[in-house]
């Protein structure tokens, strides 16, 4: 019992990793590095999107996504009763 | 009152701040002195980490380095600020729960070995006196610029005030005075942006203004920089000159390094709870990216001012630009330096600011009468010269200069308080004294943190001439070395003692290869750089900045294989690792 919900817990986090690095890494070096062109040609704002998302937008979503996975975690930690006492 | 009455009381007024916390909170057991007895809140920790992450280059150099690099410099902004989601995610949490005091220890204890912990410590140790000597050459630059005392002077009251609180307080001192540094720093940083924000484009918010429209005129900043930029033959600001791979691997490098540094490592273990940790983490990369996001709008608003009042006129009239009598006073203040300088090539009186390396731009050039590029501005200024470029009142000057200062010495603290533990707490106590008693542990680690300040001020007043380039290996050897043997002992228990230490050699040994190959380090006596660095040399094309990614991958690969070819770690460090994977403390009769 004990050591099936420790193995539950933490499959449910590394799913949780993995989509937030997913995330981390679209948004960044997909976005910012490897289909920065192709995003320049879209123009929001002043920016050119690809030049945006390399210089600003990739680090408002790294903000977001530690928060969220702060809060996401937190929630697990709960739902598998391992939370700190 | 003078400017530098007025820099000199702003500047004073912070150090009495600082040395009143480091009083207030003295460390009085080893707990408190490596971390802070795990009472820091996760909010204080951020803004502490922060501090701690920002150093003199972050806040002097960055915005001018991408004014200058346009696209490129993103390299910088991802990539210090994208390995807190690796922290996040991957490290801080585990390394709490693990609840001891240095990133060697864990090593140590997860690998049951003293041979991996020696090799840990000599990273350590490596990476962070790189560093040091970075930030004690930022004190001594703003110092003598700003209060005009010799570099050295300002050095030793630099190191005169870290040795109070860092000797004294320890983390403890060093998180609270992090914490009011942080708030220095960061004011002394969006001001001066906001003002000239608003004076060139009337939006007072950084982030959106340099892509907003240049005030009266309704073409958009970068698109007007572009246009410039491109007529005087520079690259267009929007779009680089390195290749897309290297682009890839220098991020990738500085983000998992980021990842890897124990100055930053460690500040997670200040906390009091798992869960700290995560938030605390969130909280950290909130407030470096408050300066993060307004860097690259300063970067390309001060290149826009310094384009603009070079080359008032049209470009290829004879009067389009700056006539060198008529340069503006924070021209002739910086000149003084040596950090702008003019000459006169073509001896028309006027200053001609291009790119002459570019062969499409030369026949152009020359049929406008220039003869090269007349005018070198060191990128360092751009943020410090920023408020005089914008006529900003004293106050605000005084103000940056104390917030360079707050930059370096909060980094430069973080940097010696892991050295001093990798000392005492990981060599004294770890290997050759066990049994030393906790108050001369405290003892041993307030001496070696004096003997690391006294050697980063050497550093910092003599800088060997590799000093900038091992910048580079630092975080390649963070993101070869540390970075992979932590990860892989938190998720992979099956990777053991022989499979880390080949691991971490491996990674070390080829990225420190590389970057001696290409750059040399220590061997110049024997010849070293043995390659030309250019790309067409580089494996894969990449350049030794971003070689600590293949590091990396040859550290797991490793590690991986050689902990499959030998027996698997004892049943104990299984249930260590079990046991770092929940937030709640289990009884060894569940694991």
């Amino acid at each position: 019992m004990h050591l099936e919900n420790r193995l539950a817990y933490w499959r449910a986090n590394l799913r949780l990793v993995a989509i937030c690095l997913s995330i981390w890494f679209v948004c960044s070096y997909g976005f910012g590095i490897l289909f920065v062109e192709e995003l320049n040609r879209i123009s929001i704002g002043g920016f050119k999107l690809g030049f945006w998302f390399a210089q600003q937008g990739s680090i408002y979503v790294f903000v977001v996504l530690i928060f969220f996975y702060a809060w996401r975690m937190n929630k697990l930690d709960k739902r598998f009763d391992l939370h700190e006492s | 009152m003078s400017l530098q009455a007025l820099t000199y009381l702003v500047v004073g007024l912070s150090f009495a701040l600082y040395i009143g916390i480091a009083i207030w909170s003295r460390a009085h057991s080893t707990g408190d002195f490596y971390i802070a007895g795990k009472g820091v809140s996760p909010v204080a920790n951020g803004m502490a980490t922060a501090a701690d992450w920002m150093s003199a280059a972050s806040f002097i150099s960055m915005a001018g380095l991408i004014a200058f690099l346009g696209y490129d410099g993103s390299v910088y902004l991802m990539g210090w600020t994208g390995g807190y989601v690796l922290l996040a995610l991957l490290l801080a949490p585990y390394l709490r729960k693990f609840g001891k005091f240095t990133v060697p220890e864990f090593i140590a204890e997860r690998y049951y070995s003293r041979t991996a912990r020696i090799v840990a410590v000599i990273c350590l140790i490596f990476i962070s006196f790189t560093y040091v000597a970075g930030q004690m050459r930022g004190v001594g630059i703003v110092f003598s610029r700003f209060l005009e005392v010799d570099v050295t002077v300002g050095l030793v009251i630099g190191m005169g005030v870290v040795f109070v609180y860092a000797v004294m307080g320890g983390m403890k001192g060093i998180t609270y005075t992090q914490v009011a540094q942080y708030c220095v720093l960061i004011f002394a940083y969006t001001v001066p942006a906001v003002f000239i924000a608003i004076q060139i484009t009337g939006n007072p918010l950084p982030q959106l203004a340099f892509g907003s429209e240049i005030a009266g005129t309704g073409t958009p900043l970068l698109e007007k920089l572009d246009d410039i930029v491109t007529s005087l033959g520079f690259t267009q600001y929007t779009s680089g000159t390195k290749s897309r791979i290297d682009v890839f691997c220098i991020t990738m490098a500085l983000m998992v390094g980021t990842a890897g540094l124990p100055h930053v490592i460690v500040r997670f273990f200040t906390v009091p709870r798992v869960r700290d940790a995560r938030l605390s983490a969130g909280y950290a990369l909130l407030f470096i990216a408050i300066l993060y996001t307004t860097a690259p709008a300063v970067g390309s608003m001060a290149r826009y001012n310094l384009l603009n009042t070079i080359q008032p006129g049209e470009i290829g009239a004879p009067q389009g630009n700056l006539a060198y009598a008529e340069r503006p006073q924070w021209f002739r203040t910086w000149e003084q330096t040596g950090l702008v300088t003019f000459e006169d090539k073509n001896g028309d009186g006027r200053i001609q600011y291009y790119k002459d390396a570019n062969p499409a731009f030369r026949d152009e050039a020359r049929a406008y009468g220039w003869e090269g590029n007349e005018l070198t501005v060191d990128r360092d200024i751009m943020v410090l010269a920023n408020p005089e470029i914008a006529r900003l009142p004293d106050w605000v000057i005084a103000l940056v200069a104390a917030g360079g200062i707050a930059a370096a010495l909060s980094t430069a603290a973080g940097l010696l308080l892991v050295i001093s533990a990798a000392i005492s707490h990981d060599l004294v106590k770890g290997i050759f004294l066990p049994d030393i008693s906790e108050q001369r542990e405290l003892l041993a680690g307030r001496i070696a943190a004096a003997v690391a300040i006294m050697i980063a001020g050497y550093l910092g007043f003599d800088p060997p001439g590799w000093v900038a380039q091992v910048v580079a290996f630092a975080f390649g050897l963070a993101a070869a070395s540390l970075f992979p043997v932590i990860l892989l002992g938190i998720f992979f228990k099956r990777v053991n003692k022989e499979g880390a230490i080949a691991g971490m050699l491996t990674g070390l040994l080829f990225t420190y290869g590389y970057i001696e190959y290409f750059k040399g380090l220590f061997l110049k006596w024997a010849g070293a750089p043995f390659g030309e660095n250019v790309a067409e040399n580089w494996l894969f094309g990449i350049s030794p900045e971003g070689i600590g990614v293949i590091g990396m991958c040859l550290n797991l690969v490793v590690a991986i294989t050689v902990s499959h070819l030998t027996s698997p770690p004892p049943p104990r460090i299984q249930r260590m690792v079990e046991q770092i994977r929940v937030p709640r403390e289990l009884e060894e009769s569940h694991l």
